[in-house]
């Protein structure tokens, strides 16, 4: 697949990232997935559309990362029989997506191997798919019995540990069923969904105002990343481009969400370590980042502070101050704090080793953003597909190939240093200039719009697509998660019990975000 | 080990030295403390129930564990399993995948109980309202005692919202 290929054949998406897009058979469809697994490219979100009532057919479309570019394919879906090839043979990952969309619009993957529901529980029957577009979403069906079929394990001395919905934290609901053998796990498998609460249907009908305050509530950790994925959608789709100071806005906030959530993470692996120090000090720093937040920006999650456009507040010159002392502050705590992190001999004995994900393995699964990094998997939206600023901040990619629990924890060290580093880089670049954000007015009629942006877990990607009158048609938000939570349950595999906390932390994946 | 020590000794009791604008806040926790043995005579045991938030709400709830805010110091701690708890802290809105389980959990806790419900989306549904997967707010699956909103609350206000809790409403929720 070469990019000259690609230039005469696809049509560019226009707006802040290059993505090559183009409709195509069942035929070209699977050749392109095959040539772009050869080629060591990844699937990056697969999502469904009823397009009934203006092309009278569904339509599937996949996103993937391929070293030319992003490479967007739409394969249509007659109504009599809405199907398309399988393409799990070839990503792991894209299983779970494949039976949410035949869950949420009845559109099959023909000769999939695993066709249980995904994300339909107990809520709505079997035959009823919510994002058709006569599916109204305000109907309430009576509770069905849920009946979901785990895969069991048996065998002498094999036992199941059903653990959730509601765990025994300050966690997120989702359900895993072990079957270990004394303390050892045989195999875990994930049953996720509980959080499912209609985001997508949600976003149909919704102002282009609205859809940018349930972007920023996909998943709360996340909003920053979620808001600027859906804000670079509309962009594409009105061809505005916000002024340069928005940009450099949205690039700061980014990276102190990133900042906030390494803070919180590396604090938790501490206390879940038995390491309450840890626990306690990354957590004074992150409240001290959250409180700068609130006094700067007038949110201490960012929620809302980017809007289509731009961004919707700035940044005072005698404010930067107040930034450049957190960066000094930050750099100077956190040099000592890796050491002794480094330095326990406790902690990185519970640390290495643990919830193993081999390279070989994380590049076959699909394994992406940070957890990825850490098992050699070197993608990062910011330097591989950089919107702007990013194209003139020369993010370094921080990476390592154990795998383990350990290589997450360094990879979050890195990234926090690197992460004060662009900081830094954006401050000077912050040079002025009152503009914030430019009109957004009307979006064009049936087009499609992409965003994609680095948060802090990996890719959020925001699917935007208009109907004739510009009004939201369909948005896909699609959360790193997906492909990651697979791979969870392949990382714990023949570690203890006790250890599953401390594994399922590192990665740290969103419920909501793969819920939706 | 040297190193630990010699950090802990210069990060120093966060708790009693909060920076400028929060102040007040440090007033306000001694009071709360003051009130929450008052009434209860001994500490308060709290179950989080995430019923299908947006994972917002979770943050600050964590954040009340930290050496700023210090809910444990307040004797207030958040414990495993509902039968150990005195009240459920529940964000929302509930999923209609959760209604089960949060109802279950709400039996389980013995009486007498308390409910508070967090955030915007736990008081009237927010931005995700009522469909055909979202029971919207809280009170629609289980009685609630107090409503804190905020999308989301700040420590403080979720601080507020306990004590409101406790004391029957004589303390009024601050967003």
């Amino acid at each position: 697949m070469k990019l000259e290929e690609l230039t005469s054949k696809f049509n560019k998406l226009p707006g802040a990232i290059l993505v090559w897009h183009s409709t195509v058979d069942a035929a070209l469809f699977r050749s392109l997935c095959e040539q772009t697994v050869h080629d060591g490219g990844r699937l990056v979100a697969l999502w469904g559309s009823d397009e009934r009532e203006r092309e009278a057919r569904y339509a599937l479309h996949i996103l993937l990362a391929t070293a030319p570019g992003l490479l967007c394919l739409t394969i249509p879906a007659s109504t009599e029989r809405p199907a398309y090839p399988d393409i799990s043979d070839l990503f792991p990952c894209a299983s779970r997506m494949q039976r949410a969309v035949a869950d949420l619009l009845g559109l099959h993957a023909t000769g999939a191997d695993d066709q249980r529901k995904w994300l339909r529980h107990a809520s709505w029957p079997s035959g009823v798919h919510p994002l058709r577009k006569d599916f109204d979403g305000n109907n309430v069906f009576p509770a069905e019995t849920d009946a979901y079929p785990f895969v069991a394990v048996s065998g002498d001395g094999v036992h199941e540990i059903p653990v959730g919905p509601v765990h025994a934290g300050t966690i997120e609901p989702g359900h895993f069923r072990f079957s270990i053998i004394g303390d050892r796990v045989l195999r875990l498998e994930e049953r996720l969904g509980y959080k499912h609460k209609g985001i997508e249907k949600r976003f149909e009908g919704m102002s282009l105002e609205q859809g940018a305050k349930l972007a920023g509530r996909v998943s709360g950790d996340s909003t920053v990343a979620y808001a600027w994925a859906y804000a670079m959608a509309a962009e594409s789709i009105a061809g505005v481009t916000p002024p340069d100071q928005a940009l450099w806005l949205r690039a700061l906030f980014l990276e102190r969400e990133r900042m906030a959530n390494h803070l919180g993470d590396l604090g938790y692996l501490g206390n879940d370590v038995a390491l309450a120090f840890g626990f306690a000090q990354f957590w004074i720093l992150k409240e001290q980042l959250l409180r700068n937040n609130a006094m700067l920006f007038g949110h201490r999650y960012l929620m809302d502070r980017i809007i289509p456009g731009g961004v919707a507040i700035g940044l005072k010159t005698q404010d930067k101050r107040v930034i450049e002392d957190e960066c000094s502050m930050l750099e100077r705590e956190l040099a000592l704090l890796r050491s002794i992190y480094e330095e326990h001999a406790g902690m990185q004995d519970r640390f290495i080793g643990a919830g193993c994900v081999a390279p070989p393995l994380a590049a076959q699964l699909g394994l992406c953003g940070l957890p990825g990094r850490a098992s050699s998997q070197s993608w990062d939206a910011r330097t591989q597909f950089p919107c702007a600023p990013y194209d003139k901040l020369d993010v370094q990619m921080a990476t390592h190939h154990n795998g383990d629990v350990a290589a997450r924890v360094i990879v979050r060290f890195d990234e926090l240093f690197e992460s004060l580093r662009l900081q830094r880089g954006i401050m000077a670049n912050l040079v002025g200039g009152d503009e914030l954000s430019v009109p957004v007015k009307s979006l064009s009629g049936n087009t499609l719009g992409i965003g994609l942006v680095e948060g802090w877990r990996g890719e959020v990607m925001v699917a935007l697509h208009t109907d004739a009158l510009g009004n939201l048609e369909r948005v896909h938000p699609h959360d790193p998660s997906w492909q990651n939570w697979p791979v969870l349950e392949h990382a714990i595999i023949g570690n203890i019990v006790p250890d599953f906390p401390l594994i399922n932390k590192s990665f740290n994946l969103s419920y909501a975000g793969q819920d939706l | 080990m040297y190193q630990i020590i010699r950090q802990i000794l210069k990060t120093g009791i966060k708790t009693e030295t909060p920076p400028q604008a929060d102040e007040a806040l440090r007033v306000e926790t001694q009071m709360l403390q003051e009130k929450i043995l008052g009434h209860l005579g001994r500490a308060l045991t709290i179950r989080h129930v995430d019923a299908g938030s947006c994972n917002g709400c979770e943050l600050e709830i964590h954040a009340l564990n930290n050496a700023y805010y210090n809910i444990e110091g307040l004797g207030i701690r958040f414990v495993a399993s509902p039968r150990h708890a005195d009240m459920l802290l529940v964000t929302g809105p509930v999923a209609r995948h959760m209604e089960v389980a949060l109802k279950r959990t709400y039996d389980a806790v013995p009486e007498p109980k308390l409910v508070v419900a967090v955030g915007d989306c736990g008081c009237d549904g927010g931005l995700f309202g009522e469909s055909y997967a979202s029971c919207g707010r809280i009170s629609n699956v289980i009685p609630v005692d107090v409503a804190v909103p905020g999308c989301p609350p700040t420590p403080t206000a979720l601080l507020q919202g306990i004590l409101t809790a406790i004391t029957g409403g004589s303390v009024a929720t601050q967003r």
